[in-house]
């Protein structure tokens, strides 16, 4: 910190000018800044803080969206809890929408009318939550393939990885829990499938069952413990989880993409203060406003257009929320394998594909960095991140995933398929459970091959430059294409990625069959590791660019002495 | 063609040779100063942009609350066969572009006018140095030798027990959350609807008796018992849940009826509860020619023709069919309640008596 300067009679006065850093504001730490670094060491925090550096990259906004849209559903979440009342009393609606006037109703319905119609800004405020809880889960979905393809789950970000799957699925609990609290005819069909979902589990099922909804489908009290869940537990666990992510993110300084100057050792890019203030900040109130415009002009969840929930009554074409429509779609086309066995009855067809699928994904999801890392053997700490075509099987892994996902979640509106397609729904669902399996299998293959066309094509640049696109006619007549050399920075970002080879079986033991420290390596494992490395590219050698670079500069020399 | 691809002209201390590598680092970019930069009239354009994009925000701000208070609640339009609601429009408009416009405000300001030079930190490893680690295990070895946890062993296996055991009343704490669902209950619950001998099936809507005579063949009608509709509020719409039928006629002569379930129908008029035995939702759509009955939520599809079994989709037994007949008066009536527990499957369900194909 710069000290006043101290002008003593005797020193000779030439000229008053201030240093820049003075010129543009604080001298010393006063007034408020004092008082908080007196109790609370604010001076230290802000020279650890202020110019952390963040690499720039439009890939790492989409967990600012994530965090943005949350803030955004807090915000107006409160908002709505000003009118709603979780309620499943029965009442008889008296509001403003006429055409529901002396329909009996359950208080969460009619006060989510009220929302709706009485309270000014109510349907907007009520649109934005429900816009900001689709882009939350949306962006979260993206922002995690971004780490996952690009490796940034890796060591040591494996834990950050686990509190990013405890998060999403979170998430989906809250937004399920979210649009089943209007008690319209959608929302309550949701908490059928539910209660049937619930009562598929083996042994404890019906005891669930009566527990959560007090009793029988649909009692008295769902509403009001969902709401709790909503409001209170799963948003507070989030908050936890996200102040932990953030703060290991904080710990961990963020992941940068390969290019000129930027190693394993640094993180280049600008500065959090004030670069990142006014970008992070300015992109708040960007994704705030598109939402709000988004409300205002895209209608969602029209909860007045079909009444309340009635449990002889549902709307054909019903469909969950977006993400929940996997499973939605698994739910459809399982076959209907139902076992009987000494009085009991085993739901397969409800209970796996709804819990045990759901159990799959996350399951897959938290063991995937540590199943990696067993795979390559790779112990070292990574900051750096992969282009995806340089981890082929991992991207193909991906998107081998990715097309699985998308396979569940068109077979759950395989009755919109049908209609808007008229297509045999029956087909549909046949095709599908093929498809889950075998869509998989394809897009895996096509991926690797896309990358490994792409490792080969990073070859040949280093090699051979780009290509120029312009065609040139020698004298003798023949046509060839001009390579122009690519930048240096180019180079070496296409070449400074790490190649690994697959781990060597080893025995635990040594000659005298005493177990090695370290342990040894299976067969199985080296096998997996030859599996998940075969096929790479070698990327080119210093000596093979060199001598590459040379036969270049001399292809018209070398012609020219073949025709002599 | 040089070879400076392959090495950088200078090495600083940061980017040291790597021979493994086939390209040395070149070090961080050059920084290319923007046009906002060296162009003093852009410089003071990008300035002027950002003053007049937050300018425009309170303008926003006020037209904001004008329109809160000036448009009329629940006033719609159409545009473009959307209905939207004017005040929910113009208050989302005015507002959404204010907080848009601040936004883009400041990433115009960061982007256009802060000083753009990166800037590179230092990384560190996660882990501690080996001389950290020693440190801390020190501080770790003293701690457990001052606590004599490593002397007196038990009290940390009894912490960890009592601890441990505290699990038990906390979740004892939770079986108030609903009844318990013994055989009695289940029996009295999920077991059991509101049919009983002689309740007449009224239509759904109107709660008016339903007549024989009045169901012509192809025709579908849901129905209620009639002391559904004594019920209110919860018992309303938990007994609602189980005891929703469907009724249909059908010729015949152009259905299976099996020899137990003869006396079941009245002239080719069946009763299936519409519950489907999926998930539970209710089954509406009727396909009047093949005598199939679809759920819409998951497309199981029942013949009702051929006592409600599944012929297609994911649900796994037969639809339960209500034993109907007629009253004195010609009223269909129930013969009694479902043979079977209606709705989804659970644990403890003894599937055995549902209709299977080939029952007689």
């Amino acid at each position: 910190m710069a000290k006043p300067a101290k002008i003593t009679s005797s020193s000779p006065v030439l000229e008053t000018r201030r240093p820049d850093v003075e010129a543009d504001g604080l001298a010393r730490f006063a007034g408020v800044g004092s008082f908080l670094d007196d109790r609370v060491g604010l001076a230290k925090i802000a020279r650890f803080g202020l110019r952390k550096v963040f690499p720039d990259h439009w890939s790492f906004l989409l967990g600012e969206i994530v965090l943005y849209s949350f803030i955004v559903l807090l915000i107006t979440g409160v908002f709505l809890t000003i009118w709603f009342r979780p309620s499943m009393m029965e009442l008889e609606y008296e509001g403003t929408y006429q055409l529901m006037r002396g329909l009996p109703m359950s208080e969460a319905y009619a006060s989510t009318l009220a929302i709706s119609f009485d309270v000014r800004g109510g349907l907007l405020v009520r649109q934005i939550h429900h816009w900001a809880a689709i882009l939350f889960i949306a962006a979260m979905t993206a922002h995690m393939l971004r780490v996952f393809f690009t490796g940034a789950f890796r060591k040591p970000r494996e834990l950050n990885w686990l509190v990013g799957v405890g998060l999403l699925s979170l998430s989906l609990i809250a937004g399920f829990s979210g649009y089943s609290l209007p008690d319209d005819l959608l929302s309550g069909t949701g908490l059928r499938f539910v209660d049937g979902l619930i009562r598929s589990i083996p042994i404890v099922g019906t005891w669930l069952e009566f527990f959560i909804f007090n009793g029988e489908f649909p009692g008295d009290a769902l509403i009001a413990r969902l709401y709790m869940v909503h409001i209170l537990l799963v948003p507070g666990i989030l908050l936890a989880l996200i102040g932990a992510h953030l703060t290991m993110l904080v710990y961990h300084k963020h992941t940068q993409f390969p290019g000129p100057g930027r190693t394993e050792s640094n993180v280049v890019g600008y500065p959090l203060f004030p670069v990142y203030m006014a970008k992070a900040g300015g992109f708040f109130f960007v994704v705030f406003g598109v939402l709000i415009l988004m409300g205002a002009t895209m209608q969602i969840n029209p909860v007045w257009a079909y009444g309340p929930y009635n449990p002889a009554q549902v709307t054909a074409g019903s469909q969950p929320d977006w993400y929940m429509g996997w499973v939605e779609g698994a739910i459809r086309i399982m076959p209907n394998w139902e076992s009987h066995i000494l009085g009991t009855t085993w739901s397969w067809n409800v209970f796996l594909p709804g819990v045990g699928l759901m159990g799959l994904l996350f399951t897959a999801l938290g063991v995937y960095p540590f199943v990696e890392a067993w795979i390559t053997g790779d112990k070292s700490e990574h900051h750096l991140l992969d282009r995806p075509r340089n981890a082929p099987t991992r991207t193909a892994l991906g998107v081998a995933g990715m097309t699985c996902y998308g396979m569940f979640w068109l077979a759950g509106g395989n009755d919109i398929l049908a209609t808007q397609f008229h297509l045999s729904l029956n087909a549909i669902t046949y095709f599908m459970r093929v498809a889950v399996f075998v869509a998989p299998v394809i897009a895996f293959i096509v991926t690797k091959r896309i990358c490994l066309a792409l490792q080969r094509s990073d070859r040949e640049r280093l090699l051979h430059g780009s290509e120029s696109g312009i065609i040139e006619r020698s004298p003798e007549g023949r046509y060839s294409e001009a390579h122009v050399p690519i930048s240096h920075g180019e180079a070496w970002t296409l070449s400074q990625h790490k190649q690994y080879s697959p781990v060597e079986a080893t025995p635990g033991v040594d000659a005298n069959g005493v177990p090695l420290p370290g342990g040894g390596v299976s067969r199985r494992r080296a096998l997996w590791s030859r599996r998940f490395f075969r096929h790479d590219i070698p990327k080119p050698t210093r000596a093979e660019i060199e001598e590459a670079h040379s036969h270049d500069s001399h292809a018209d020399d070398d012609v020219k002495a073949l025709e002599h | 063609m040089s070879h400076d691809m392959v090495r950088a002209a200078h090495h600083d201390a940061a980017f040291p040779v790597d021979p493994d590598l086939p390209v040395d680092n070149p070090g961080i970019e050059e920084h290319v100063p923007r046009y906002t930069d060296v162009e003093v009239a852009a410089g003071n354009r990008a300035y002027r942009r950002v003053l007049a994009l937050l300018a425009l925000v309170p303008v926003l701000a006020i037209v904001n609350v004008v329109c809160y208070f000036a448009i009329p609640r629940n006033v719609g339009f159409n545009v473009l066969g959307t209905n939207f609601n004017a005040h929910a429009l113009a208050l989302g408009l005015t507002g959404g572009l204010a907080v848009l416009l601040i936004g883009i405000a400041l990433v115009s300001w960061g982007r256009d006018i802060m000083v753009d030079e990166e800037i590179a930190e230092e990384r560190h490893p996660a882990a501690s140095s080996p001389e950290e680690r020693a440190a801390a295990l020190v501080k770790v070895k003293a701690g457990i030798h001052e606590s004599q946890a490593s002397r007196r062993k038990l009290i940390l296996g009894a912490l960890g027990g009592g601890v441990g055991v505290l699990a038990l009343p906390a979740i004892v704490l939770l079986a108030d959350m609903g009844p318990h669902p013994t055989a009695a209950t289940r029996r009295e619950t999920i077991e059991r609807t509101i049919w009983a001998e002689g309740v007449r099936l009224v239509n759904d809507v109107t709660a008016k008796p339903l007549k024989a005579s009045d169901l012509e063949i192809g025709q579908l009608v849901n129905a209620q018992p009639e002391n559904l509709f004594y019920l209110h509020g919860t018992d309303y719409l938990v007994e609602k849940s189980k005891s929703s039928l469907i009724i249909v006629r059908m010729d015949p002569a152009s259905i299976k009826i099996p020899a137990s379930r003869q006396d079941w129908q009245v002239d080719g008029i069946l009763a299936y509860s519409k519950i489907c035995t999926h998930v539970g939702c209710p089954i509406s759509l009727w396909e009047q020619q093949t005598h199939h009955l679809l759920c819409p939520c998951h497309q199981s599809t029942f013949d009702l023709a051929n006592s409600g079994v599944v012929v297609f989709g994911p649900a796994a037994r037969a639809l339960p069919q209500l034993p109907i007949t007629t009253d004195a008066d010609g009223y269909l009536v129930a013969r009694g309640d479902f043979t079977v527990p209606v709705g989804p499957s659970y644990f403890e369900r003894d599937s055995s008596k549902d209709f299977k194909e080939g029952d007689q």
